[in-house]
């Protein structure tokens, strides 16, 4: 007797994800994830100026703000054949990274702790008891039994005074929580505080971009100019407060954030560690140059797919090759004009919207037929995950060291074998992992901008093929990045000076879309089968595993209506 | 529909006993806890307070960056406007229910607060077809009337839900429509921008809490505190237009001197924002500061007023399609104002400014 449970909105993500699984002895026996709000971004760039493109892919999502016009400049780059200077790689890669440290923070704290803390809880906790634990794992001066104490009555006031907030209805009191109270108040207390720092490292953006969220990009280099003698451009006051926000950045990742997810870890690591594996391969297209965007081996994340598991071989990815990455439409809600079942590399990506959902309000999806606004991505036909937990294992099959070092220190601490990474904990061990190298390399990359200016060059924009008349008659190009939360591509085709063609295959594509022709799940999907269900009235468990992919559905969701009539909206009031 | 929560004391009161009666029973109360005279204040003040108030955040056709920059405000910072100041009972962003008991969260607040809850919209609302953003199986459409018709009063959270952002950009294709448009008979206060500035946000919260009035609108429904001014006019960098000095191409020796935009197409002048005045980011910098153009992002069809790096030629749809509301008339005037400034200014040898 299998019973179906449908969790919409899946909350604490960007974006609009619903879930339905059906569940057969207190576990998941089948599991479908659908998108279910879109926008059509492609349809709106065609004909448009493609050095605007960034602004308009930007908006495509403001959590992970900054990683689309990243993106897109790299695409229009390389349609045009623009090497950018220097040091705008080097400006590039401190945004890059503050977007990741801010990011992955945010996530585990205000998007995925709840799944493991329970709030209610550490209101039991002794505050003493509480400081001398977060004592012992991290020098963080908070950590002392008077802060913990406030906080805890703060809460208690809070809980008492009846209205809940965001904390009403939780999956409180949940026997799959397993933290001590006193554990529960540190997640609570850091929850309160990377709340509060979050805001501060996006000043980074601010700086260079302008404003956070969305800072500005711009095709060939980035807009700020350096001037170390003038106020109105990157001086030696801008610069020392790039360096005071990395540092303190820095700080906050190795004193509270990597010991709070090893901590919360260790409570959880014996059934967690074994729980949502899903697919078995993984894929990264790498980022992060120091030697600039063309030479790829110098990426301090390497680019290259695993398949299988197998950790001893990494298998190289071409985005311009036809044949490997494609989108199928057989269970998303568009229809293509040589039939649902064939795949579209993304610089023939030709889709029209065509919902054949239930009309709402509605119980049930169908999910025999179309489910979702996602497309489903694949490499040479096969699933793949993307993201943090990808990034870290084709690190790790790459053999760099620093990964080696991180990942090897990670699972020893806790005590478990590197099975374990492939798992709901270990896609979210991974996040914290590469947070703590990427914030270690932005002080390398700063202190290399620094030096780079020192010896003279203040370039930040190539200028070259900035007007249009330099442009050829037809270009093609793609970018690749690692946003966040996993390998993102951008395809365009410029045909007489305006794009022809704009296409955005993003990590929750991958991710969260629905099977492709051949019932071929993907990573959400797939990772959610064999889940243990304790309260189907209460499926934390879901929330657990589809919280550590960090989805982000209005990215994943972002095709048009190809045959859509031009209606222009000027009423608007 | 049931009423608001009422406060111990409008209990008591409404039992029939007086506000003399009230004041004993606290007095008995704190000699009970054995409080001095000042404690029983307390108990008065606590028993009078009202409760924080109640808000419902939707989230349609969004990319989240209003949330985002929501919780990136300085003064207040979040965590105290969402434990002390008000109680934020349904945002998807960062409530811990999900499904069932998310949707439980939002009807609960709908009914015990009918008419006292106040709603934030972020994201706009697909017409051309309504499965285009469906929420718990129900469409964006029917969800946001039926969270409004309860609502004290709307906020429009960014350019998405006060005039359809980029979604809405030539040539729409879900016909993603602003907030004001499909409600009627409620405030609806707009704060546009692609996201408003954080504190703007924080700002407009705290107003209505504070004073405990809407804040002054302008024909446009927006904040005269926050909107009224242009980008331009409180740009410094404006004495650098006025004389005539320009950023010729990015990066070029201007650029390093910190000179204005207008030429690589700033939007500055047909922008109302509080960019130049507030900053982002604590104040940390602004768009022009860090050197690109504004780009007109709190401003209705900014995205289809390009391309970016070009001088604004025209004010969008002045003439032929304009609505009544006469927005488009002072935007024109003041883009003509600005136009024939700088066809004065343009030759910096006409300049006669004896400091340049």
């Amino acid at each position: 007797m299998t019973a179906r449970i449908v969790v919409d909105p899946i909350t604490r993500i960007e974006g609009h994800l619903r879930i339905e699984v059906e569940i057969q002895d207190g576990k998941i026996v089948d599991a479908y994830n659908s998108g279910t709000m879109v926008r059509g971004i492609e349809k709106i760039l065609k004909g448009r100026d493609p050095r605007d493109a960034w602004a308009f892919t930007e908006r495509v999502c403001g959590v992970c703000t900054t990683v689309h016009a990243l993106a897109s400049v790299r695409t229009v780059e390389d349609a045009l054949d623009i090497v950018v200077p220097p040091n705008a790689e080097m400006i590039r890669n401190l945004m890059f990274a503050a977007q990741y440290m801010q990011d992955h923070v945010v996530h585990f704290y205000h998007l995925h702790a709840f799944d493991w803390v329970d709030v209610i809880s550490a209101l039991k906790a002794d505050p003493a008891a509480a400081a001398g634990l977060a004592q012992s794992f991290s020098n963080w001066p908070r950590n002392s039994p008077g802060y913990f104490s406030d906080l805890q009555k703060r809460i208690t006031k809070f809980v008492e005074s009846g209205q809940l907030g965001i904390f009403q209805n939780g999956y409180w009191g949940h026997k799959a929580y397993k933290l001590p109270p006193e554990v529960n108040l540190i997640g609570v207390a850091h929850y309160l505080e990377a709340l509060e720092w979050q805001k501060e490292i996006v000043k980074v953006h601010a700086i260079f971009g302008g404003k956070n969220p969305h800072p500005n990009y711009l095709v060939g280099g980035v807009p700020c100019a350096i001037n170390l003698d003038e106020a109105n451009a990157l001086n030696a006051e801008r610069f020392a407060m790039v360096q005071k926000l990395l540092e303190d950045a820095k700080t906050f990742v190795e004193q509270v954030y990597i010991p709070d997810l090893l901590a919360i870890a260790s409570f959880y690591k014996n059934d967690w560690g074994a729980i949502g594996g899903g697919l078995t391969n993984y894929l990264a297209y790498g980022d992060l140059p120091v030697n600039g965007y063309q030479d790829v081996s110098q990426f301090k994340f390497p680019r290259g797919v695993i398949l299988n598991r197998n950790l001893n071989e990494v298998m190289e990815i071409d985005g311009t090759d036809p044949e490997q990455i494609q989108e199928y439409i057989a269970h998303s809600w568009y229809e293509y004009t040589d039939g649902d079942t064939t795949g579209e590399h993304p610089w023939n990506g030709k889709t029209n919207l065509k919902y054949t959902g239930p009309e709402p309000p509605y119980d049930q999806l169908n999910v025999a037929g179309k489910y979702s606004w996602i497309k489903t991505p694949r490499w040479k036909g096969h699933p793949m995950e993307v993201g943090p937990l990808a990034r870290v294992l084709v690190g790790y099959a790459s053999g760099r060291d620093e990964f080696k070092e991180v990942v090897d220190a990670a699972l020893k601490h806790l005590d478990v074998p590197v099975i374990a990474l492939f798992s709901t904990l270990g896609r979210t061990a991974a996040r914290g992992l590469e947070t703590k190298l990427v914030a270690g390399w932005a002080m390398e990359i700063f202190n290399q901008l620094i030096s780079n200016i020192k010896n003279g060059d203040t370039r930040t924009f190539n200028n070259s093929k900035w007007d249009p008349k330099t442009w050829p008659d037809e270009a093609k190009g793609v970018g690749l990045s690692e946003a966040p939360r996993g390998a993102l591509a951008h395809w365009i085709v410029i045909k007489d000076k305006v794009i022809d063609n704009y296409q955005l295959v993003v990590p929750s594509t991958w991710n969260a879309s629905p099977r492709d022709p051949y019932g071929q799940m993907s990573a959400c999907e797939s990772s959610l089968i064999g889940t243990p269900i304790a309260d189907p009235e209460k499926p934390l468990e879901i929330l657990r595993t589809i919280h550590s992919f960090d989805p982000c559905i209005a990215c994943a969701v972002h095709m048009y209506d190809e045959k859509g009539t031009y209606v222009h909206q000027l009423q608007t009031f | 529909m049931s009423k608001k929560t009422p406060t111990l004391y409008e209990e008591i009161r409404s039992k029939g006993y007086s506000r003399r009666d009230f004041l004993k029973f606290c007095g008995m109360m704190g000699a009970m806890m054995g409080l001095e005279y000042s404690g029983v204040t307390r108990i008065v003040q606590a028993m009078e307070m009202k409760s924080r108030l109640p808000v419902v955040w939707l989230h349609f056709q969004e990319c989240t960056g209003c949330s985002e920059s929501f919780i990136r405000s300085s003064h207040p910072i979040v965590a105290d406007i969402i434990l002390d100041k008000i109680s934020l009972d349904y945002t998807e962003t960062l409530m811990a229910a999900a499904g069932q008991q998310a949707e439980e969260n939002l009807h609960q607040t709908m009914e015990k607060y009918y008419g006292e809850y106040l709603l934030m919209v972020e994201g706009s609302v697909p017409t051309k077809n309504n499965t285009y953003c469906c929420i718990g199986g129900k469409t964006a459409y029917e969800i946001l009337q039926e969270a409004a018709e309860g609502a004290k009063a709307i906020i429009a959270w960014g350019s998405c839900s006060c005039y359809g952002n980029v979604q809405a950009a030539a040539p729409n294709p879900t016909g993603a429509t602003p907030v004001k448009r499909l409600i009627k008979g409620k405030p609806v206060i707009n704060v546009p921008g692609c996201p408003p500035v954080a504190e703007v946000m924080a700002g407009v919260v705290v107003h209505l809490l504070t004073f405990d009035r809407i804040p002054q609108l302008d024909g446009l429904g927006r904040p005269k505190v926050f909107y009224s001014c242009r980008v331009h006019d409180t740009c410094y960098r404006r004495t650098n237009f006025d004389d005539g000095l320009f950023v010729e191409s990015f990066d070029d020796e201007n650029a390093k001197r910190g000179y204005c935009f207008f030429e690589m197409g700033c939007r500055g002048p047909i922008t109302y924002n509080s960019c130049g005045v507030i900053k982002w980011n604590e104040g940390t910098s602004f768009p022009i500061q860090s050197g690109h153009p504004c780009i007109g992002c709190s401003e209705a069809y900014f995205w289809d007023n390009g391309p970016f790096y070009e001088i604004f030629s025209s004010v969008p749809d002045l003439g032929t399609e304009t609505t009544a509301d006469g927005i488009s008339l002072t935007v024109g005037m003041a883009a003509v104002t600005n136009m024939t400034t700088y066809t004065v200014n343009k030759h910096p040898e006409k300049n006669t400014d004896p400091g340049r």
